[in-house]
């Protein structure tokens, strides 16, 4: 099924020109920051950084010491896990919807993109107005219909409230993609699977999500990462990862620990196992789950 | 990012504020004061500026706290620091501790010439933020100290007696129980649950937060506040917690608010919120002294202060700093100081300012003015001093975090506060080894 495309310059200098601009970005925004972490999480510096002391693994022993640390590794699963699938299935049916409407189209593809444009914090905030226990529209709507909702001492509802506002705020972005991949569907393999006498449901699963699988697998090698290291805003202003620690998920603890309590090192450990766990799970991810992928 | 955000269009009116007065000294000043309090430090230094020409104090308004310490952090590294930065109490132990980043206010009054007498000012509040050696820090600025407030209406309403404030947590239990019963929704609420319900209620039946006089007798300092009196009231909160009592409205302030709307009819809260009810709310209310236990022997005694203190910043001109300590000077008059402290419910700074409010006869006209003053004018013990821990902005929210899980009932009041002991221990222990030196 693959097949390579190649295409061949004449200078061998040329390619390297064009991918420049490429590189030099990612080479000032993305490895030098990252080198900028390896070398601080090794040392321990007070706040204004007028005193810096090399401390080799301590600040890495001391988040294994930590048992909440250990445990906001299975809070950062869950919440991945759900922003991840609950984003993916219902962008794929909304974008499944869009798709069949003929009328007014673009008016539901607009609105459907319009939260992406939202900056995290503002979605955070935007989902602790409607969810506050007393003056939230949404919490008086539960508690009319009899549901009482506290997510300030409920961990259940403090980790449903972040997953949605996560989620809402993805949507957007994994709709633009599933919407472009439905459309590039050759509309005559379908109505071939029609004629032959397939029933709406059999078609999208035997012929639209097999073609679908490598969008699907891009997003969710995006969603991960976003999951990941995008949600600490919406965390912030939602629910500062209480009650307790019900929601304080890993990049939340990193933002915390670097920018609210100061220490540098502890949170410069913190983004480096972070980055560990990712590149772990993008090479899983490309490893094995590429392999059911059909281009 | 948030901070900057906002700090773009002050600046850029500071800017354009600046521009035609070039031979002025400029000292930029960072703080934290929003909303009607924002208007009072843009006041005081429109006042300040107007009074003399030498010298232009330009205020800029950072975020939250912690928001403005970070931007501070952030620009000291890159060199362009601002020459007054507002810090909150909890960062006091990191400020003290960072030598090379800040000059102590005594020296700069010293080094300018500026007739400085830190007798003048109110001890329970200069005592915090001055050195063992004796030399002030920091300028204390905006101190307040955890009140009691009530809704009088509501009071009314419960058949309660609005002129007459529970002194006592059993008391408050009781008009709790009341106001439940004629069908309040949140009888009682508590801002800044570490500082009223443990720090404040720790100094107030003179007991320790913490071993080594909470803090001030040295880095080996370590939590004390599993005491069987502690668990008690923790355990007492919880409770009305599970009746519906006392309603849990999140960290930080995000229970003013509610007191302030009247949707809360009893609150623990910051003396400064009376600015703000005072504009806002609209029903009678009153202030009262923080409810203690009456069984224990030497309480009440007197209430910890919270708030902000001004830190000046290394690595400025001499002409710089001298305008610095003018600015502090005339924060430091009687008159303004006076004024400051009738308009925002922040403690007097100076004891003449507090002799001068008392002389002008505002007490008796806003009852309850008083009250964080004479909560915090008395004479103090080692175990009531204050609190000064490092990494006290982590332990502040271990506390949070465990507090919530004894609010919710997934541990009880004992096991919440160990945990909470244990886990804020070991961010003492790191200050301890990360400032030996």
């Amino acid at each position: 099924m693959a097949v390579e495309k190649r295409v061949l310059f004449k200078s061998w200098w040329l390619p390297w020109v064009l991918i420049a601009p490429q590189m030099a970005v990612i080479l000032v925004f993305f490895f030098w920051p990252a080198g900028q972490a390896l070398y601080q999480s090794v040392l321990q510096q007070d706040a204004f950084g007028t005193t810096t002391e090399f401390v080799g693994w301590q600040n890495f022993q001391r988040l294994w010491d930590d048992e909440t640390y250990l445990a906001s590794f299975k809070t950062t699963a869950v919440f991945s896990i759900l922003v991840a699938g609950c984003g993916l299935s219902i962008a794929l049916l909304l974008a499944v919807m869009a798709d069949r409407v003929v009328r007014g189209a673009a008016i539901y593809k607009t609105l459907l993109i319009w939260p992406y444009a939202v900056a995290p914090a503002v979605a955070g905030v935007l989902w602790l107005f409607m969810f506050a226990p007393s003056v939230g529209i949404v919490s008086y709507a539960l508690r009319a219909l009899g549901f009482d909702w506290n997510h300030l001492l409920n961990g259940t509802h403090a980790m449903s409230l972040i997953v949605m506002a996560a989620v809402w705020k993805q949507i957007s972005y994994n709709f633009l993609f599933f919407l472009a991949g439905l459309q590039s569907i050759p509309k005559s393999l379908i109505e071939a699977a029609a004629i032959d006498g397939a029933r709406p449901w059999r078609r999208f699963w035997t012929i639209v999500f097999p073609l679908l699988t490598p969008t699907t697998f891009f997003l969710l090698v995006i969603n991960i990462v976003y999951a990941f290291f995008d949600t600490f805003a919406i965390v912030d202003a939602a629910t500062n990862g209480g009650p307790g620690k019900d929601t304080a998920i890993l990049v939340y603890k990193v933002y915390y620990d670097g920018f609210k309590a100061l220490d540098m090192g502890g949170s410069a450990a913190q983004s480096v196992v972070l980055m560990a766990i990712v590149v772990a799970l993008t090479v899983v991810q490309f490893r094995y789950v590429e392999k059911k992928v059909q281009y | 990012m948030k901070p900057s955000r906002l700090a773009l269009p002050c600046l850029v009116l500071g800017a354009a504020l600046a521009g035609p007065a070039q031979a002025q000294t400029e000292i930029q000043w960072w703080h934290s004061m929003g909303g009607a309090l924002g208007e009072w430090v843009n006041d005081l230094a429109k006042d300040y500026n107007a009074s003399q020409k030498d010298y232009k104090i330009v205020p800029t308004f950072k975020g939250s706290y912690d928001e403005s310490m970070t931007a501070a952090i952030a620009a000291f590294r890159a060199g362009n620091a601002p020459h007054i930065l507002q810090v909150f109490e909890v960062g006091t132990a990191t400020m003290m501790a960072s030598k090379g980043a800040v000059v102590p206010v005594g020296k700069v009054m010293a080094d300018a010439g500026q007739k400085f007498d830190p007798k003048i000012y109110v001890p329970a509040v200069a005592g915090y933020y001055t050195a063992p050696n004796g030399q002030m820090l920091s300028f204390p600025f905006n101190s307040s100290t955890p009140v009691f407030f009530y809704n009088k209406d509501a009071f009314k309403a419960a058949g309660l007696d609005p002129e007459k404030a529970p002194g006592t947590w059993p008391e408050v239990a009781l008009a709790a129980a009341k106001l439940k019963a004629s069908g309040h929704k949140c009888p009682f609420t508590t801002s800044w649950q570490s500082w009223t319900q443990l720090e404040s209620f720790s100094a107030w039946h003179n007991v320790e937060f913490a071993t080594k006089r909470n803090g001030f007798g040295g880095l080996d300092t370590r939590l004390a506040f599993n005491t069987p009196l502690h668990v008690r009231h923790i355990e007492n909160l919880a409770n009305m917690a599970k009746q519906g009592l006392f309603v849990y409205k999140g960290r930080g302030n995000a229970a003013d608010a509610t007191f302030v709307s009247g949707e809360c009819a009893m609150a623990t809260a910051t003396s400064a919120l009376y600015g703000s009810i005072k504009r806002n709310s609209k029903f009678a209310s009153g202030i009262s002294t923080l409810p203690y236990y009456p069984d224990v022997p030497g309480a009440p005694q007197n209430t910890v202060i919270g708030g902000a203190s001004l830190w000046v910043m290394s690595g400025k001109k001499p002409a710089e700093y001298k305008g610095v300590a003018q600015f502090f000077a005339h924060l430091s008059k009687a008159d303004v100081a006076a004024a400051s402290h009738q308009r925002t419910g922040y403690l007097p700074v100076t004891l003449p300012s507090f002799e001068l409010t008392e002389k002008s006869g505002f007490y008796k006209q806003n009852p309850g003015t008083d009250v964080s003053v004479t909560q915090m004018i008395r004479k103090t013990t080692d175990k009531s001093r204050g609190i000064r821990l490092g990494n006290f902005v982590q332990i502040r929210t271990i506390i949070d975090e465990e507090m919530e899980n004894v609010w919710s009932g997934k541990k009880s009041a004992q096991e919440g506060i160990e945990a909470a002991v244990k886990r804020g221990n070991e961010q003492l222990e790191r200050f301890e080894k990360a400032n030996k030196s």
